[in-house]
């Protein structure tokens, strides 16, 4: 981690030993551009890089890289998600090239959720290469300036590589070693499923510093602020590799009609002051699914605002 | 071996609709160890297609035959004097079934009597499940016999994605998570590192990716 990878915000925050706040934004279900803006506006100047989001959860959405470039427009820095679900390695690299000329410079490489969960389970999917080797793509088109075939690539893509890692999915014994697969890979930084249990990611977090990952790549904790009952049941029957404990249903429930999206934040808050002292953990990765405008209020409670200018 | 499933008798009603006289032709091979196109369930499709078109007052002449394997010419032979004869062929073998008697016969016309499912095998009684995609390179012996292109939803070559609870895939709890098995025998075994080393983008031309596919064995050819 000596010379800057590709000099976006998140890298140089990072870099610079701050402790990182990132968003999410889900583009609209339609071309409404002045809808984005509007939620993109509550994220300006809260966090240090806004992931966009790519088909989430299987749902046609616009498309993540042309959102990248509207957040752009607006003065704040993407984060471009890409799944493997929907595109095979000729439209990956086209996409990350495209992606890069617009000014994209971090980018989240995942697998994607199966098609089966979306409004097009009729859809053939893709996935001619998986995650991981989506990351080490990325990372031989920025180090070694070549594409996959190992042609050479006139003006390579510089970009910030991130992954993901569910430390609450099975088998958990496994879960730091693929994460540890991924840094091999090519990782920079690291954005976690949300955090629900803080008990067993502690322990997670305990063996990836213990492996030495912290050192090779930064890792963001990811944290969903829940707004209600029904959210947290939801998640915990209905997602896979979600881990909500009974304790906090429990506690959103005791809060009282009314005050639950309260409570939620309220809980989101402490997590967040909780990770800012674990070690191994270099920011947090804020996932306020179509709540954009409660961020700055989670951003201020958690202590995180002003964020640095580096 | 290829499993398939026997279409509903209404798309299968439909194909015959204007027929006066045919033929359900069987196979002796993949589909009658699936039970879905032997010579027992063309009795049985033979005699509801007859039944339903009495009720509806026409009759449909209905002919049973079942011959070794629809995907030789040596056994299509067998056919020859009989096609001709007949509105429609139906056959209740896989999808190359059909398509070698029509390249076979070109005057007569074929239909597809099955849904030709997946490579396979019966893990229970009734109860067939996919094991291989054919994707032309096989890679199971890095994987303690188990794959993960036919097997895991996402064809994932390092897996199990963030989607794996209980054992079960995130795209249906009556699906099972090849990478966890994978993962868990590795560790098992004491072999977890077998697993760390990433494997390559796989070459897909192999597969069905590169193409129809043609196999040649020049000794055989003559």
């Amino acid at each position: 981690m000596s010379e800057l990878k590709s000099g976006s915000n998140l890298e140089k925050v990072l870099k610079a030993g701050h402790f990182a706040f990132t968003g999410e934004c889900g583009p609209p279900k339609g071309a409404n551009v002045e809808h984005l803006r509007e939620k993109l506006s509550h994220l300006k100047g809260k966090v240090d890089a806004v992931n966009i989001t790519d088909n989430q959860t299987a749902v046609v959405r616009m498309s993540s890289w042309a959102a990248c470039a509207i957040l752009i427009q607006e003065g704040l820095e993407p984060n471009f998600q890409m799944v493997c679900r929907d595109r095979n390695r000729l439209a990956i690299q086209s996409d990350i090239l495209g992606a890069y000329a617009l000014g994209v410079r971090n980018m989240l490489c995942l697998s994607g959720d199966h098609q089966t969960f979306g409004n097009h389970p009729q859809a053939k999917n893709v996935y001619d290469i998986d995650s991981m080797q989506l990351i080490s793509l990325v990372k031989k088109m920025r180090d070694e300036q070549k594409f996959m075939n190992d042609e050479e690539i006139d003006v390579a893509p510089k970009l910030f590589i991130g992954a993901a890692s569910n430390p609450f999915a099975e088998p958990f014994e496994f879960r730091v070693y693929r994460l540890a697969m991924k840094i091999d890979s090519g990782a920079d930084f690291i954005q976690t499923q949300c955090i629900y249990n803080m008990q067993r990611f502690r322990g997670f977090m305990k063996r990836a510093v213990d492996m030495g990952l912290h050192e090779r790549c930064y890792i963001l904790a990811g944290i969903t602020p829940m707004k209600s009952v029904g959210m947290a049941q939801y998640m915990a029957k209905a997602v896979p590799g979600m881990d909500v404990p009974e304790s906090l249903i429990k506690r959103l429930r005791g809060a009282g009609k009314g005050k639950v999206a309260e409570e939620g934040i309220k809980f989101a808050v402490e997590q967040i002051q909780e990770l800012k002292e674990m070690e191994g953990v270099a920011g947090v990765h804020l996932m306020a699914i179509e709540w954009e405008h409660r961020v700055p209020e989670i951003a201020e409670r958690a202590g995180m605002l002003p964020r640095p200018k580096v | 071996m290829i499993v398939a499933n026997r279409k509903p008798l209404a798309e299968i009603r439909e194909m015959v609709e204007n027929c006066d006289k045919i033929l359900i032709l069987g196979c002796k091979g993949c589909v009658t160890v699936c039970n879905v196109g032997g010579a027992r369930e063309v009795s049985i499709l033979a005699s509801i297609l007859r039944i339903a078109r009495k009720k509806e007052g026409r009759l449909l002449h209905v002919d049973e035959m079942t011959i070794e394997r629809q995907c030789d010419p040596e056994y299509i032979e067998q056919v020859k004097d009989r096609v001709g004869q007949y509105d429609a062929v139906v056959s209740m073998a896989c999808g190359v079934g059909p398509q070698f008697l029509s390249e076979a016969y070109p005057a007569q016309r074929f239909f597809p009597a099955v849904n030709t499912t997946f490579f396979g095998g019966a893990i229970q009684h009734g109860v067939w499940a996919e094991r291989c995609a054919g994707c032309g390179t096989c890679i199971i012996h890095y994987f303690d016999g188990m794959c993960p292109i036919a097997r895991c939803s996402k064809s994932l070559l390092h897996g199990p994605c963030g989607g794996s609870a209980n054992g079960k895939c995130e795209i249906s709890k009556e699906v099972d998570c090849i990478w966890d098995k994978i993962v868990r025998k590795k560790m098992e075994e004491g072999h977890l590192k077998d697993l760390l080393d990433p494997k390559p983008p796989k070459d897909w031309r192999t597969a069905r990716d590169g193409g129809p596919r043609k196999s040649v064995r020049e000794e055989l050819v003559q």
